[in-house]
């Protein structure tokens, strides 16, 4: 309790002699992957942590489960690439069990033909040049760009916002820097920069390539986890963050998880718990308790009724969640509570899970299966794509979606029966608020699973048959089961009005709330969604900093 | 010329790169594949097979082949009962390293004794010249014994597809005879990879079909062919030395200082100065009286922060090499140079940059903070490192 011993006599929390419950310096909720990286960094730094999750497994989105028996599912998550360095070895992640797997090469089967790209330069490049020889040197003038971005961006990964309206210089130093290195860069990235900024992904690729599978694939990353389309301004920003993406150093590299990427949460939650943090599941927090007058934390409500007391509440649940349901209205400032209710969350996508006992065979491939060892990625033209978001746009699932599919199995051979295969499909577009009509989520989850499957089938006509079990989930399964608010899978929107500075809400950038002791640290905050961990260890470091200064 | 091992017809198609390099004379897979962290993975994560044919191998044969055994190696070969296996370094009359291999005690046969005897070097001279006065037979049976490991968390279940037994009671560094496709091979729980792993010990004119047959059943593991550069790394985070990287055999140095006795090398815990003598046991029981040798074999953990920062210094991406560095680096201690890095390598799964290095005894402790030569753009700079434990990583399953 060596963080605010000044002030905790005030808050004790029982009365008249009865048991003086235990105090937390810190009690966080939800134990998703930012939540556990926010206790771990806490726990280290000596606080006395406890994480409350609602679900009986851990890790909330970056969640494995063994849905059928056998076959160890990444339910919702599926790929990994943006985990924070820094976390990796602050944490000794590695010590606690974190291997990830490197995928390799994307697979874009087409009617006849296909495109298959690895991480063989050489395969690639002659890959490319069968469709286009133009391409193949854009190929990679175009990935010599998007490093040199992603390099110079990529500080801000690391980097706690500044308040627009702060007058503190220390604040402002990080972006000072970002401005000072935007003005160094040669011209032609200071103004790729700036179309990254502004266009929609498929205009950003159309100034470099014209092979249409490509465009599409590559265009994918532009919109996945937003309900934009390929042709939506803003989406190209969307396909810097996917660069930002490394392993081992190596920009653009994803990678699969041993076991699922359950097993990072649980790498995380073993350092958390290495540190002294108390890790708690099946404990939903119904609300968080505050003092008499509204304006400060102290403490949380389980949905059994349980008090816990804390010095500091740290919710890692998405922004609506975290202001909405956790607080009794009125509290909030009523400016901040209507744009916290403006914030897009707008799910557009959902996960198709497949047990296999056999690999799918699609009819055009280069032979062998190595050709599914990294994504396969049912995007075959822009209009195909642009289609897909068309009919979202008007409330209804796509009836020929992208999907982005991985067979971990190939990679990790845990995670099925030997021989047999597990098929993760990520589908876009899912709307979260379907049109009056055919009916809700439940009924029309099934649909769009054959949906999925239809559509897959028509590359892979054995798919049907080696199909042992499908585990279908929809936007409104991720709402209800793990608390992502309209199914949005980075607790809102990656869109350009909603990030850095203005994410989750313009001044708010830094972590606090309105309410004193009351932080955030979920995928809402800066810098956004994906296996990142980076909000939880800012919320922390930024959190152990106040308190420091604080106490001082 | 450089030539095929028996498993060439194999592994030839499978080389789709070309990758080859030379290991004593036979040609020996870099990588199959484009890149070989998916190799390294298969060692990691699922089952691998290595071609390791090249190894140089004899059979000791007669009453007297475990005699021959205890006369040259640093351990005490009266415990090398058949079934056993022994890895060790043996040495020269000064106690300076040869070589170091594993040794086999296959099943007498007909009363007489029966060794496999391996080694990186070729070492016939040697066994025959100290089996003058001995009744064994020592042959060289590096062309007619094939070698391939199978390593990997999966290996003991490829293993006991492809063979109908099992091998859950086989223990860490103990062999016996299996049946495989038909073909009488040996088997050791044995490998170079610090995991879950296995050698088997083929006659050669019959290692296509056990390359097949070990595919075959490994291919629901998902199996597949592993080279040189990813050996290299898993053998790294293993801490397992490397003749003519981690120190040089006493037959080829030049200058004292590239002799090495069991003690500098992290062997020392092998040699047994009381059950016998020893070629070489003499010089070591000198060596220790006077306090042991002044420079010590020791794992170091590279700080990869700094190494962002000296690539950062050039406007550049950090980037971490793939494969294994064999080029030995200087290392320092408040600006004086200590020693040298042997190995210096990027650990895919402790996401560090690793390093064997040999260094001066007081520099040896755990928890030691060097500084390391670093060069990034022809640019030179140093970079802290941290004396560690070895090995950097172990699972308990390497011994299950």
């Amino acid at each position: 309790m060596a963080v605010d011993s000044t002030r905790t006599e005030i808050r004790t929390p029982s009365q008249g002699g009865t048991r003086v419950a235990e105090r937390y310096d810190a009690v966080i909720i939800g134990g998703g992957h930012n939540g556990l990286t926010t206790a771990a960094y806490l726990a280290r730094a000596g606080w006395k942590t406890l994480v409350l999750e609602k679900r009986r497994i851990l890790g909330g989105a970056t969640t494995s489960d063994e849905i059928v028996p056998g076959y160890t599912f990444s339910v919702l998550s599926y790929v990994v690439s943006l985990l924070r360095p820094e976390i990796i070895r602050d944490l000794e992640l590695a010590k606690h069990g974190l291997e990830i797997l490197p995928l390799d090469g994307t697979f874009t089967p087409l009617h006849g033909d296909y495109l298959w790209r690895t991480d063989d330069h050489a395969q690639t490049m002659r890959e490319i040049r069968r469709w286009s020889a133009t391409d193949a040197d854009a190929y990679e003038e175009y990935g010599q760009l998007m490093a040199d971005m992603a390099r110079f961006i990529k500080p801000i990964l690391g980097m706690v916002p500044p308040d627009p309206t702060s007058i503190d210089p220390r604040d402002w130093l990080g972006v000072l820097g970002l401005g000072r290195d935007f003005a160094r860069l040669p011209e032609r990235q200071q103004s790729a920069f700036i179309g990254l900024m502004t266009m929609s992904a498929a205009d950003f690729l159309d100034q470099w390539f014209e092979t249409e599978p490509l465009k599409a694939t590559m265009s994918a990353s532009g919109i996945i986890g937003t309900f934009l389309g390929v042709r939506s301004p803003g989406t190209a920003y969307v396909l810097l963050h996917h660069y930002m993406g490394e392993i081992d150093g190596a920009f653009r590299a994803w990678g699969l998880h041993k076991g699922g990427t359950g097993a990072i949460s649980a790498a995380i939650a073993s350092a958390a718990r290495s540190h002294g943090a108390e890790i708690r599941t099946d404990a939903g927090v119904s609300r968080v308790t505050l003092t008499p007058s509204g304006d400060r934390a102290t403490g949380v409500v389980l949905e059994s009724g349980e008090e816990i007391a804390a010095n500091v509440v740290v919710s890692s649940a998405d922004v609506r969640r975290t202001f909405l349901q956790f607080l009794e209205p009125g509290i909030l400032p009523g400016d901040f509570e209507a744009q916290v209710r403006r914030f897009k969350f707008r799910g557009s996508s959902g996960k198709v899970n497949l047990a296999l006992d056999a690999l799918p065979t699609f009819t055009t491939n280069p032979g062998g299966t190595e050709y599914l060892r990294g994504a396969v990625s049912i995007s075959p033209s822009l209009e195909h794509m642009e289609r897909a978001y068309d009919e979202a746009k008007y409330g209804r699932f796509s009836r020929r979606p992208y999907v982005d599919i991985v067979f971990p199995s190939l990679v990790d051979p845990s995670v099925a029966p030997p021989g047999r295969h597990v098929m993760s499909c990520f589908v876009q577009y899912a709307p979260y608020n379907l049109a009056e009509g055919p009916g809700d989520w439940d009924n029309q989850k099934e649909a769009f699973g054959d949906a999925v499957v239809d559509l897959v089938s028509e590359f892979a006509p054995n798919l049907r048959d080696v199909i042992v079990e499908r585990h279908v989930v929809s936007p409104l399964d991720m709402e209800r089961d793990w608390g992502l608010t309209e199914g949005n899978i980075f607790h809102g929107e990656l869109s350009l009005e909603q990030l850095f500075f203005s994410r989750p809400i313009p001044g708010w950038a830094r972590y606090r709330t309105p309410i004193r002791d009351y932080w955030m640290c979920g995928s809402s905050t800066h810098p956004g969604g994906g296996i990142m961990g980076a909000n939880g260890r800012l919320a922390a470091l930024e959190l152990i900093r106040a308190r420091r200064t604080k106490v001082a | 010329m450089t030539v095929g091992t028996a498993f060439h017809p194999r592994t030839a198609p499978l080389n789709a790169h070309l990758q080859w390099r030379e290991w004593s004379g036979f040609f020996a897979a870099s990588a199959y594949h484009a890149s070989h962290v998916i190799e390294y993975n298969a060692i990691r994560e699922a089952a691998a097979l290595i071609d390791v044919s090249p190894l140089f191998k004899y059979e000791l044969r007669g009453p007297d082949a475990v005699r021959l055994v205890d006369r040259l190696i640093v351990r005490d070969a009266a415990k090398l009962s058949p079934g056993r296996v022994f890895y060790t370094p043996w040495c020269d009359e000064h106690g300076k390293v040869l070589d170091d291999g594993t040794i086999h005690r296959l099943d007498d046969e007909d009363g007489a004794q029966v060794v496999r005897w391996t080694a990186a070097d070729p070492q016939i001279r040697w066994l025959r010249m100290n089996a003058h006065d001995l009744d064994v037979e020592v042959r060289d049976v590096s062309e007619s014994v094939a070698a391939v490991a199978l390593q990997g968390p999966l290996s003991r279940d490829v293993l006991e597809a492809a063979t109908g037994t099992s091998f859950v009671d086989l223990r860490f560094f103990r062999r016996r005879r299996a049946t495989l496709a038909g073909i009488p091979i040996d088997v050791s729980r044995t490998g170079y990879t610090g995991d879950l792993g296995y050698e088997l010990w083929i006659p050669a004119d019959r290692a296509v079909d056990a390359w097949d047959a070990l595919v075959a059943a490994g291919e629901p593991y998902r199996i597949r062919p592993a080279g040189m550069l990813a050996l290299d790394v898993v053998r790294l985070e293993a801490g397992l030395i490397l003749i003519e990287a981690d120190y040089t055999s006493a037959v080829h140095s030049h200058i004292p200082s590239q002799n090495y006795s069991p003690y500098e090398l992290g062997l020392g815990r092998l040699v047994d100065l009381d059950a016998g003598d020893f070629i070489g046991r003499r010089a070591l029981v000198a060596e220790m009286a006077a306090g042991g040798p002044p420079r010590r074999l020791v794992g170091i953990d590279i700080d990869w922060p700094e190494i962002e920062a000296l690539y950062a210094a050039q406007g550049l991406a950090p980037y971490a090499p793939p494969t294994v560095s064999r080029a030995p680096v200087p290392v320092f201690a408040a600006g004086r140079q200590v020693g040298r890095v042997t190995s210096t390598g990027w650990s895919p799964l402790l996401k560090k940059m690793l390093g064997l290095a040999s260094v001066g005894l007081a520099h040896a402790q755990t928890g030691t903070r060097l500084a390391m030569e670093w060069t990034v753009e022809a640019r030179r700079g140093t970079v802290a490192a941290t004396v560690v434990e070895l090995p950097f990583f172990d699972p308990p399953r390497k011994r299950a």
